[in-house]
């Protein structure tokens, strides 16, 4: 399908803040991009009008409860087939922090086995606490991931986090064997890396939240769900990279490939 | 006899018979009714019932209670102050808002008038900004006193139609080692009220979504006793969204959060001293944060602005609606009524005086013409918030007040708004603090290390990443620079998508001059924050000034007041940089004493395109290093006598007019993009700030100390860390160098040394080698302090 007809939902819910600059890139891509009150989605339940899901990240409802888990609820309830049958089209649907939590908590992540009714992972508490600052995560995923198949593997994106709860953690009594199934499945997507692109192996602050195996992002079996903690969105222009005065100033930053390549990916196979 | 009656109703009411009252009746009624109301303030109340003949009810003398209280009225600023030299009337009118009109800005926009100042930034966008204190609800309770303080300066931007887009946040405590021991009763520890502090503002912050981009944490045993917490918010708009045009008709619509008990006379407890009861006695007034309410409110405001369906708008704060909507009416040369009863409530019982002077969080009020009307509640609605309209402005010039269709005070806004004039004293203490004498140490480099950990020194990333900083995608330039977390000088926003003008916000802040001179504590403060400003690139800069005192009613804290507010006028003036707002905090007091004389100043400057910003962070070896400005003997007050046990006297002093030059020059070589590298010298002076761009970049410094000029041969140990005020590091490649020397012609600049690979910091003063550090070693010292688990 052409750029211009690709039609791109991003949900907002109380709390929602990373809003405007995920709707900036996508709108800078040249894809119509719509930010809508999620109250307003429940009403009119129209997800077959758009091409791609983002959940931005903040903190929908407060983060009480459990981060994402109020959200993710609401949404189940309200446009809980709607949304499962957008996925089963194998549209993309991306969840960036607080949109990665609402994937975990409505079971679309990881999804070993289709969307579970209970989340079958969480984004615990960091072991720092919060933390506002950049990291690197190096794209690990072998091609699975179909949508960021234009961002090699291997590719170091210096990006930054924002969280209190982004740990990502399996059931410990299921630890080894679902670990096992994302790598075999495919579905790791980044992880946090040092600045030779080595693993951070947990050391913090390369990992900044205490993740296993560093995992900051990971996507469903089918490839077509992502979920990350790190913010692609606020790396987009290389204005806001963080060492761009002595590095130089380019126009994109890091989080450009990211975006170019889910929208290259959506124009190809739509 | 007995002056308060209940009334017949079945709710709580009461009439208060002031006529002919003694003034120990007087004194009396305000105890009984919770007032901090003065006597001569009492007997001016007294004295207008006497005219009007008849009973006061006690939601008209709440009313009173709130607007005449300081917090409210600002009446040491705006009353007269008796000093040696002959009186003052005013000082806000003699010195800060005369500065302000005698520049005469062309980018001021609206002043002094608003909830916050406004000037210009591009074409018809303007920038609102505010700093607020909220020093004694965090002494009480730091979490919930400090988050709700940056919730209350937020709504301040919502409160001129603004959108916020960043937050400042400026703390300041006791030393975090304070022994328990020494801890009088109804004093928290530094160490519980920096962790409450931090996480408040970092909860409420983060969780709304707007970035925290600037800011400081300042250490003294003077904040033992009186916490300071300075919240700053920064919005936009555009000039035709700055609706101000309240008609008689309009409805008054509450937004927001319910309506409950928490903060009640927030304003008259931030109105008085501390005291070991201050816990028990003014839990109540603090008041309950929920982010999530202003995230709503903040999305809806947005809309209404846009579309234009408001016609005014003000925050609810301090003194709760009874202000925002007396203020409203009395601004717009109105009256008004209102159905108390229609406020929705989150507490199950409250009297109706409650209800008037709550200061529950989250709450908006709006004035909007009935043909709006519907459309405005609706967009509340569909942001899962409330509004309500709660009463309707009018031509009375009243206040009339209804709960279930009984009336229940009718206020004259003319008397409430011109208050008796309030008379202080102001007085020198005889006190002289002495420069000290000490040998000179002759392990430079172990000093540096030492003053780098010391607490006011040392790196901040402990609170800086508890806040969301990148948030919204528009900071260029990041409170820490780089990979190595450098402590820059000021934060640059790129707000709007289709223009490269950059917003630039520093602050500067010397309490500890305060405590030997508060004029050149407070010429220091100004100089700070415009060096700031300018090191990496702003100009055209605008200050807000936020005072934190102790109580106006002592005359050392008043003549510390006056000299402050001199030095506003006279150094203000001089650096044509226009004070539009600002803020004082007051009664700062606790069993500890008063708090250090405390002057925020914040600088909000442009920078026309920003990718000439600059940062702190050395960037090539090979390139020069320059030293802009004078270095004198000037270390009262200093870090460096600090961390010998001293205070001194000498304290540093400037020249504004030396200082404007070089700051014009500075600006004109980043324009001309000559500028690599820019660090201002303050807290530490020279050593520190060389060590920082060093360690920051990753790259070591070859100095040659005899080549700083100073205006007498100093000690070596003077040299290296005298705070000497508008003092600049430079970097400037090697091939620009002739350029760089002929656009500072005129001003006083040397060039010291070169950017080096060999990762050291090397001094040298007649040919030996007096430091010589690895950066490794100085960045760990640097970072160790506050960083330890919490």
């Amino acid at each position: 399908m052409k750029r211009h007809d690709i039609k791109v939902l991003l949900m907002r819910a109380p709390g929602t803040n990373c809003d405007l600059e995920a709707l900036r890139a996508f709108r800078d891509m040249g894809v119509q991009a719509e930010l809508v009150q999620s109250q307003k989605v429940f009403k009119t339940k129209n997800l077959d009008d758009y091409n791609i899901i983002f959940f931005p990240g903040g903190f929908s409802y407060g983060d009480y409860v459990r981060s994402g888990a109020i959200w993710a609820k609401e949404m189940e309830y309200r446009i809980g087939k709607e949304l499962k049958a957008f996925v089963e089209e194998g549209k993309p649907v991306i969840g960036v922090c607080n949109g990665f939590q609402v994937l975990v908590e409505t079971g679309f992540l990881p999804g070993f086995k289709g969307k579970s009714i209970e989340p079958e992972a969480a984004l615990g508490n960091s072991t720092h606490g919060y933390q506002c600052r950049w990291i690197r995560m190096k794209k690990v995923n072998k091609g699975s991931c179909q949508m960021l198949n234009s961002v090699e593997e291997g590719t170091i994106l210096q990006t930054p986090v924002a969280h209190g709860e982004g740990r990502f953690i399996l059931p410990p009594d299921k630890l080894e064997q679902h670990l096992k199934k994302l790598y075999d499945n495919d579905q790791m997507v980044f992880r946090y890396c040092r600045e030779d692109g080595s693993p951070a192996s947990g050391e913090w602050p390369i990992n900044p939240n205490g993740a296993l195996d560093d995992i900051a992002g990971i996507c469903n079996p089918e490839g077509n769900v992502l979920g990350l903690m790190p913010h692609p969105e606020r790396a987009y222009y290389g204005h806001l990279m963080p060492t761009w005065t002595s590095t130089g100033l380019n126009k994109y930053g890091d989080g450009y490939p990211f975006f170019d390549s889910v929208i290259k990916f959506t124009e190809k196979k739509f | 006899m007995n002056r308060i009656v209940r009334s017949s109703q079945a709710f709580e009411h009461y009439l208060i018979d002031l006529l002919n009252t003694s003034d120990a009746e007087l004194k009396e009624i305000g105890k009984t009714l919770g007032l901090g109301l003065s006597l001569q303030e009492l007997q001016y109340i007294r004295d207008h019932y006497l005219i009007k003949e008849k009973k006061a009810t006690d939601v008209e003398l709440q009313t009173y209670d709130q607007t005449f209280s300081e917090h409210c009225s600002h009446k040491t600023f705006k009353g007269y102050v008796k000093t040696p030299d002959g009186t003052i009337n005013g000082l806000l009118k003699t010195y800060i808002r005369k500065e302000t009109e005698e520049i005469n800005a062309p980018w001021c926009y609206s002043v002094f008038e608003d909830n916050a100042g406004i000037v210009d930034l591009v074409d018809d966008t303007l920038v609102a900004i505010k700093v607020e204190t909220h020093n004694h609800p965090s002494a009480i309770e730091p979490f919930g006193g400090a988050a709700t303080g940056l919730g209350g300066v937020i709504r301040d931007i919502l409160g001129v139609w603004a959108s916020p887009i960043a937050c400042t946040d400026v703390l300041c405590f006791g030393p975090l080692n304070y022994s328990y021991e020494k801890l009088p009763e109804g004093v928290k520890h530094p160490t519980y009220l920096f962790n409450g502090v931090v996480d408040g503002i970092g909860s409420y912050g983060n969780s709304i979504g707007i970035p925290t981009v600037n800011g400081a944490t300042v250490f003294d045993d003077d904040y033992t006793g009186n916490v300071v917490v300075y919240a700053g918010c920064v919005g936009l708009l555009k000039k035709d969204e700055y609706v101000k045009n309240v008609k008689s008709g309009d409805y008054v619509v509450l937004a927001g959060g319910r309506t409950g008990l928490d903060g009640i006379h927030g304003v008259t407890f931030a109105s008085a001293e501390l005291t070991k009861e201050s816990e028990a006695i003014s839990r109540p007034a603090v008041q309950v944060g929920n982010p999530i309410e202003e995230e709503k409110l903040k999305r809806a405001i947005k809309q209404i602005s846009e579309e234009h369906l408001g016609s005014g708008i003000t925050d609810i704060g301090g003194g709760g609606i009874s202000c925002g909507i007396c203020e409203t009416a009395d601004k717009y040369d109105l009256g008004v009524s209102v159905d108390l009863d229609k406020i929705p409530l989150k507490a199950a019982k409250m009297a109706p005086w409650e209800i008037w002077i709550s200061e529950s969080q989250e709450r908006m009020l709006l004035a909007v013409p009935p043909k709006n009307l519907e459309k405005v509640i609706k967009i509340f609605k569909d942001e899962q918030t409330e509004a309500t309209a709660i009463g309707k402005y009018d031509q009375t010039g009243l206040a009339k007040l209804n709960y279930h269709g009984v009336k229940i005070a009718e206020i004259e806004l003319k008397s409430l708004f011109n208050p008796p004039k309030t008379t202080r004293t102001a007085n020198k203490l005889a006190k002289k603090s002495v420069e000290p004498e000490f040998p000179e140490p002759n392990n430079l480099g172990l000093i540096l290390k030492k003053l780098l950990a010391s607490y006011n020194i040392a790196s901040k990333e402990k609170v800086v990443r508890r806040y969301d900083h990148e948030v919204k995608g528009q900071t260029v330039v990041k409170p820490l620079q780089g990979w190595n977390s450098g402590p820059n000088n000021a934060a640059v926003l790129k707000p709007l998508e289709k223009s490269d003008v950059g917003i630039v916000i520093s602050s500067g802040l010397n309490p500890r001059y305060g405590k030997i001179d508060p004029y050149w504590m407070a010429a220091s403060s100004i100089d700070e924050a415009i060096r700031n400003n300018v090191a990496v690139g702003g100009r055209r800069i605008s200050l807000l000034d936020n005072f934190t005192w102790g109580s106006p009613e002592y005359p050392d804290r008043m003549d510390a007041l006056v000299e402050a507010c001199k030095a506003c006028y006279e150094i203000g003036k001089a650096y044509n940089t226009p004070f539009i707002s600002g803020k004082d905090s007051l009664y700062n007091e606790s069993p500890l004493g008063p708090v250090a004389p405390t002057l925020l100043i914040t600088a909000l400057g442009i920078i026309p395109n920003y990718s000439n910003a600059v940062t702190m962070d050395l960037k090539k070896a090979g390139n020069k290093l320059y030293l802009i400005g004078e270095t004198k003997k000037e270390l009262g007050g200093s870090e460096y006598y600090n961390l010998h046990g001293y205070l001194g006297s000498s304290v540093p002093k400037l020249d504004a007019l030396k200082a404007v030059q070089s700051y014009q020059n500075i600006t004109d070589a980043i324009d001309s993009k000559l500028i690599l590298s820019c660090h201002d010298i303050s807290e530490g002076g020279l050593a520190v700030a060389l060590a920082e761009m060093a360690f920051t970049g990753g790259l070591g410094l070859n100095i040659n100390l005899n080549k700083v000029l100073a205006n007498e041969k100093l000690r070596l140990d003077f040299l290296l860390f005298s705070e000497s005020n508008s003092r600049m590091l430079v970097e400037v490649s090697e091939e620009n160098s002739v350029t760089f020397e002929k656009i500072m012609d005129g001003t006083t600049y040397s060039s010291i040394g070169v950017v080096t690979k060999i990762p050291r910091l090397d001094l040298n003063y007649d040919g030996k080698t007096v430091v010589d550090e690895a950066l490794s070693e100085l960045i760990k010292a640097w970072k160790t302090p506050l960083e330890a688990p919490r």
